[in-house]
């Protein structure tokens, strides 16, 4: 029992991970109906963000929650600009062309963001410092938690929230839950849908950016090439709550990240990678549009 | 006429042969493999915009079926072929016997797929749009991992195809190679663009249109699909022949993704288009190497630039063919080929 708890316990923090890069892609896919194949690299610099701006703030060798937050903030900020960046200059000239075009650039930039992150950090993996030292704080009979797994799941935990107030309460919200239901229409009622797609990859990226730093403390190897599993996961992720969801994105990435770390513990590792896509098809063929999305409506 | 064609195939053989044994003498090896692996990328292109460019489902789990062509081809070879093939040389000469042997294991490889493109399509083809690409990028993925664990073929080692009797499975005939593609390019061709090929494009173009019509639109994408995997697992087959040894990292989605890149960059609904770009998109990162770290970079920019530029792909729907040189007024009005 004790042993499944702990397993359930890293599977939460794994899954709080996924769900927080899944919320991009969900994202993206609301707004402009492209699998943004690109999420997982910006994920991949928000954890080299993390590791440069620890050091060059002096911040690596002491464990304060400060200075996290102060590396989280940095990576997030660089992020954002990157995800700004990629949307419109990659994506933006090709609004109106066929919907493949957009897909292809996407893997473009994925590839472009991979080798331009061997070249400038390096291909050999590095060690992400560690921001907070390891240590239990918590144990409950057999069960201890750990400084890492709580700061990681209360994290991801308070962005989570702080996107359903963003998207709920805000004249920005409204606008990008418009352009989701319904661009033109919405570009007709004087929502600058532009800007809107631009803030909805801002905050898309900045979550990813999150994620890496969340891994970062509790996975320490990070390299140029991190983001391309973990990103095609929190896309199943998406796809399992239902793409275009927010709260599909969050209870997808949990489930996920819970299903895997089972799997990996009770049945076999090497089956951990496969059981992502395992879901992902019995979820297609089942209910196609994930746990909470709606049927589109089909037009003739 | 037949007269014209038995003389086509006479040169057809002659030219074979003299490619067979005069470009081992002009390229070295290093020219050799990057010219087959961009005949096994033009190959696997080519199988694609069958389905993503004629029938306009889009899959984006291609490598998958190259992998089982590969590694059934690579099985079929060790354990059964080996024998076959020293028996044969022990009574023909050694090229001969090659020669005579090289179909099998890319028929095993092709129906392996076509065979793992029914078991995936039935179920995938229900699916529309972006749904179906997600879930053929999940099929890809599975059927990756599950090779990765059988231990007959290699696991996570890798499967070499140098026999257990010392008998060299390889085959390099670089024109044999590059006639298997031609022909498959052209039986594809020769599908899609005869009466019955209508059909493909009738259910891209408006699946409902075509329901109405009267078009088993459910067949008609299976049967692209299957046609699709089965030239996909012949393209496996030769990359596995030519290469002696075969590992599931060359099969990650990283490799279906590239391939949906020449199909794309070729322009939807080109063969030609697709073949053109998989042997461009192939030969970059090579002609670039002089660039060092750069190269990929430049590669990446390509892509980009070359979708922002033409989103419809090089050649749009059209097909590149000799047409284009004669007179315009012999040219039959859109019928592309």
């Amino acid at each position: 029992m004790e042993q499944f708890l702990q397993q359930l316990l890293n599977g939460i923090a794994w899954g709080g991970i996924y769900a927080l890069i899944a919320l991009g892609y969900t994202m993206v896919y609301g707004v402009l109906r492209l699998i943004n194949f690109a999420h997982g690299e910006v994920y991949m610099v928000g954890a080299m963000t993390g590791y440069y701006v620890a050091h060059a703030l002096g911040l690596a060798r002491q464990s304060s929650l400060a200075g996290l937050l102060v590396v989280l903030a940095a990576a997030m900020a660089v992020c954002a600009l990157l995800g700004a960046t990629i949307e419109r200059v990659a994506y933006r000239p090709l609004r109106s062309a066929p919907r493949l075009a957009p897909l292809i650039t996407a893997i473009g930039v994925s590839l472009l963001l991979q080798n331009a992150g061997q070249l400038v950090f390096g291909a050999d993996p590095k060690f992400f410092p560690p921001l907070l030292q390891a240590r239990e704080v918590l144990r409950v009979g057999a069960l201890a938690v750990s400084n890492i797994q709580l700061t990681v799941v209360a994290t991801a935990l308070v962005l989570m929230a702080a996107l359903q107030l963003v998207v709920m309460r805000t004249r920005f919200g409204r606008a990008m839950r418009a352009v989701s239901v319904d661009a033109p229409a919405a570009a007709l009622m004087g929502v600058p849908v532009d800007r809107v797609i631009t803030g909805t990859f801002v905050l898309g990226s900045a979550l990813a950016a999150a994620a890496g730093i969340l891994v970062g403390l509790s996975n320490p190897k990070i390299d140029p090439l991190m983001g391309l599993l973990p990103g095609l996961k929190a896309f199943v992720a998406a796809v399992l709550g239902g793409i275009g969801s927010i709260p599909g994105a969050m209870v997808g990435g949990l489930l996920l990240g819970i299903v895997e770390t089972l799997v990996a513990g009770y049945l076999s590792s090497t089956y951990r990678d496969a059981i992502a896509f395992v879901i992902l098809i019995a979820i297609l063929l089942y209910r196609p549009t994930g746990l909470f999305g709606s049927e589109p409506a089909e037009k003739v | 006429m037949r007269a014209r064609g038995l003389l086509g195939v006479a040169a057809a053989i002659v030219l074979l042969a003299l490619a067979d044994w005069a470009l081992p003498q002009i390229l070295n090896r290093y020219y050799l493999t990057i010219l087959v692996r961009i005949l096994v990328a033009v190959l696997a292109a080519t199988s694609l915009q069958l389905v993503n460019g004629f029938t306009g489902q889009f899959s984006i789990g291609h490598a998958g079926f190259m992998a089982v062509g590969a590694y059934v081809s690579a099985a079929f070879s060790v354990y059964l072929g080996a024998g076959w093939l020293a028996s044969l040389a022990a009574v023909l000469p050694a090229g001969i016997a090659r020669l005579a042997y090289f179909p099998l294991p890319l028929l095993a490889g092709g129906l392996a797929a076509s065979l793992a493109g029914l078991v995936v399509g039935v179920p995938s083809l229900r699916l529309r749009g972006d749904y179906l690409a997600i879930a053929t990028l999940g099929f890809g993925e599975i059927i990756r991992i599950a090779i990765l664990n059988v231990d007959t073929v290699g696991g996570a080692r890798g499967f070499s195809l140098s026999a257990p009797a010392g008998v060299d499975l390889r085959y390099e005939g670089i024109g044999v190679i590059g006639a298997v593609v031609a022909l498959s390019v052209f039986v594809m061709a020769r599908l899609v663009y005869s009466a019955g090929g209508l059909a493909f494009r009738a259910v891209r173009e408006d699946e409902t249109a075509a329901e109405a019509m009267g078009i088993p639109t459910t067949r008609v994408k299976v049967e692209a699909f299957v046609v699709a995997s089965f030239f996909a697992g012949v393209a496996g087959a030769l990359f596995a022949h030519a290469e002696g040894y075969v590992h599931t990292n060359s099969f990650t989605f990283v490799r279906s993704f590239e391939i949906v890149a020449f199909v794309v960059l070729g322009g939807l609904g080109s063969l030609t288009g697709a073949a053109l770009a998989a042997a461009v998109l192939t030969a970059a990162p090579e002609l670039l190497r002089g660039l060092g770290e750069w190269r990929m970079i430049l590669y990446s920019l390509l892509i980009i630039v070359t979708m922002i530029l033409r989103p419809q792909g090089l050649l749009g729907s059209r097909e590149l063919s000799l047409r284009w040189l004669r007179p315009r007024s012999t040219a039959v009005a859109g019928r592309p080929g």
